[in-house]
């Protein structure tokens, strides 16, 4: 099983405010699918943002990928981050682009070359099931419709590791299972998956999901399933079913 | 051929990423105000050039001397000993006594042929003296002093020195004019440099997503840089129309200072390639101040 992210001991403070995050120790391994839970201002987007590199740690070392993401240069950023695909809160689409540029956009930012594109955003824009609205602008999609064209352009790229931030949060419960399902299948093609989210419905959707949950800032590891090394082997699937039985609304 | 793809960035040659948006508002006017003022004032500075240097070339090597004398007879002999003893000077290249008649044809418009053939108003008799190279105080002091010994009568004139104040004030004038187009420049810039904060500030959240999406900082700079520049060549351009109806309206003073007492005045065609060079440049800095901006302040985020 291949380490991909390792937290030791991160601290994360915005400011001289106190921590919003606190002591986060644990390892996440690839090919896998997590959900990251907590009550609101929990430290989930906190969390999600030291992941995509969007912010380093305060204190403490995260490694991504065998690499140590608290010295690396700033220049060698984007090449990591082309390596992970994001799912924001509120999608963050460009507004004067088409849902086509939008999902274009990671493959140019890499280099594709035109020719190269046309077909496999087509595709990708197919699968997320907006085949027909590649020349709509954001504004003038529904949340739904929005929110797949962020999952569309999130993944587009082949990430080795998709985030989303509660991408199921502002759409009804049978387009979540739709939405769980096209990370599902992601996940099943060799991504790892990490998915902020307190629909607990969600949670029981995913065998062999590993779940993160934080508390204040502070994770909650009640299986020592995200410790390092395991405490004993966690692809037992008695034991994560355990997990998911854990009480997810109250304290461990 | 690597060389010059790394230098295709910075010319905003890469495939873009993002359809580059205009930057919009006043910056095209600015930036053709800046270039018609700067296109003047470097056609100030450079005819002023023109005129220092051809008015020097004329006077550098040429000392005039008087032999003001009323007694026609000594008149001559005290030319002659001057002129003897001048040519013996190392610092004496050539020297030509200028013949009575060609003085007199000189004044006669002035004075009359009456009163010159009279002989009522002496004229002073003239050497015209060519030095080797330009000459300094000292050597002139020592002429001046060994003129007097054997010529009393005799005056120097070394004709830079009665131009040395009218220089000092041109060449003031050309590095004032020089100066001011540099400021203009500066202001120019500065302005692009205004816009594109303001550019990335109001596009601050695309930025973010492009950065997020592994974007380096290179592309986003690539996509303002081509966003300044249609406005920065339309600019240009317009200024430097502009700035040439302004030198062709001004063409004839300028043209009038070349039939006066000084040659030289006017624009070569050096100066107007520089001129030309004008637009072409402002263009460019644009760009590449944009791409700076963009650069440096991007630097500050992660
Ligand atoms: N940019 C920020 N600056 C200061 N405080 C922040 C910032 N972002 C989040 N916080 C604070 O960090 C805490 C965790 O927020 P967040 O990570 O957004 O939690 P969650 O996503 O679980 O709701 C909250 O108290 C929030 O106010
Ligand atoms: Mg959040």
């Amino acid at each position: 099983m291949e380490e991909i992210i390792r937290f030791d001991n991160v601290g994360l403070r915005y400011g001289t405010d106190r921590e919003v995050l606190s002591d986060l120790s644990c390892s996440l391994f690839a090919g896998r699918f997590y959900f990251l839970t907590g009550a609101s201002g929990a430290g989930k987007t906190s969390l999600l943002r030291l992941l995509y590199l969007a912010q380093r740690p305060s204190r403490g070392a995260l490694r991504m990928f065998g690499t140590d993401m608290m010295t690396l240069p700033r220049a060698d950023l984007p090449a990591f981050r082309r390596r992970i695909g994001v799912v924001f809160q509120d999608f963050r689409l460009i507004d004067r682009l088409s849902t086509f540029d939008n999902v274009a956009l990671p493959l140019r930012i890499a280099g594709v070359k035109e020719h190269e594109l046309a077909g496999p955003v087509a595709d990708m824009l197919e699968w997320v099931g907006l085949g027909g609205r590649a020349g709509a602008r954001p504004a003038t999609l529904s949340g739904g419709e929005q929110q797949r064209t962020a999952i569309a352009r999130a993944v587009i790229g082949r990430p080795d590791v998709l985030i989303a931030d509660e991408p199921t949060g502002n759409v009804d419960p049978e387009m979540s299972l739709r939405l769980l399902g096209l990370f599902q299948a992601l996940n099943r093609l060799g991504t790892t998956v990490i998915m902020a989210t307190h629909d607990v419905q969600l949670l029981r959707q995913v065998p062999d999901s590993l779940i993160m949950r934080l508390e204040k800032g502070r994770l909650l590891d009640p299986t020592g399933a995200l410790r390092y090394p395991p405490r004993e082997p966690v692809t037992k699937p008695e034991q994560r079913r355990d997990w998911r039985r854990a009480p997810v609304g109250g304290g461990a | 051929m690597t060389r010059l793809e790394a230098l295709r960035p910075w010319l905003g040659g890469d495939v873009p990423i993002l359809p580059a948006g205009r930057i919009g508002g006043p910056l095209p006017w600015l930036i053709a105000l800046m270039v018609l003022l700067v296109t003047v004032g470097l056609a100030g500075a450079l005819v002023l050039a023109g005129l220092t240097r051809a008015a020097s070339a004329q006077v550098a090597g040429s000392v005039l001397v008087q032999i003001v004398e009323a007694d026609p007879a000594g008149r001559a002999a005290q030319t002659d000993a001057a002129a003897a003893f001048l040519r013996t000077s190392p610092a004496v290249a050539a020297v030509r006594v200028v013949p009575q008649a060609e003085l007199e044809a000189l004044l006669e418009p002035w004075l009359g042929e009456g009163l010159l053939a009279a002989d009522i108003v002496p004229v002073p008799a003239l050497l015209d003296v060519q030095t080797t190279g330009t000459i300094d105080a000292r050597t002139l002091r020592q002429l001046a002093d060994g003129l007097r010994a054997v010529a009393p009568a005799a005056r120097l004139d070394a004709q830079a020195d009665w131009l040395a104040p009218l220089m000092g004030a041109v060449a003031a004038l050309r590095y004032l004019a020089a100066s001011v187009a540099l400021l203009l420049a500066f202001v120019g810039l500065a302005a692009v440099w205004l816009s594109t904060r303001f550019a990335l500030a109001s596009n601050a959240q695309t930025v973010k997503i492009v950065h997020a999406l592994g974007g380096d900082d290179g592309q986003i700079a690539s996509v303002f840089q081509r966003a300044i520049l249609p406005d920065a060549i339309a600019g240009s351009l317009l200024g430097a129309g502009l700035g040439a109806a302004a030198l062709w309206l001004l063409g004839d003073r300028f043209a009038a200072l070349d039939a006066g007492l000084l040659a030289g005045g006017g624009l070569g065609a050096g100066d107007w390639l520089i001129l030309a060079l004008v637009p072409v440049g402002a263009a460019t800095a644009a760009a590449l101040t944009a791409r700076v901006t963009v650069l440096a302040t991007l630097r500050k985020s992660l």
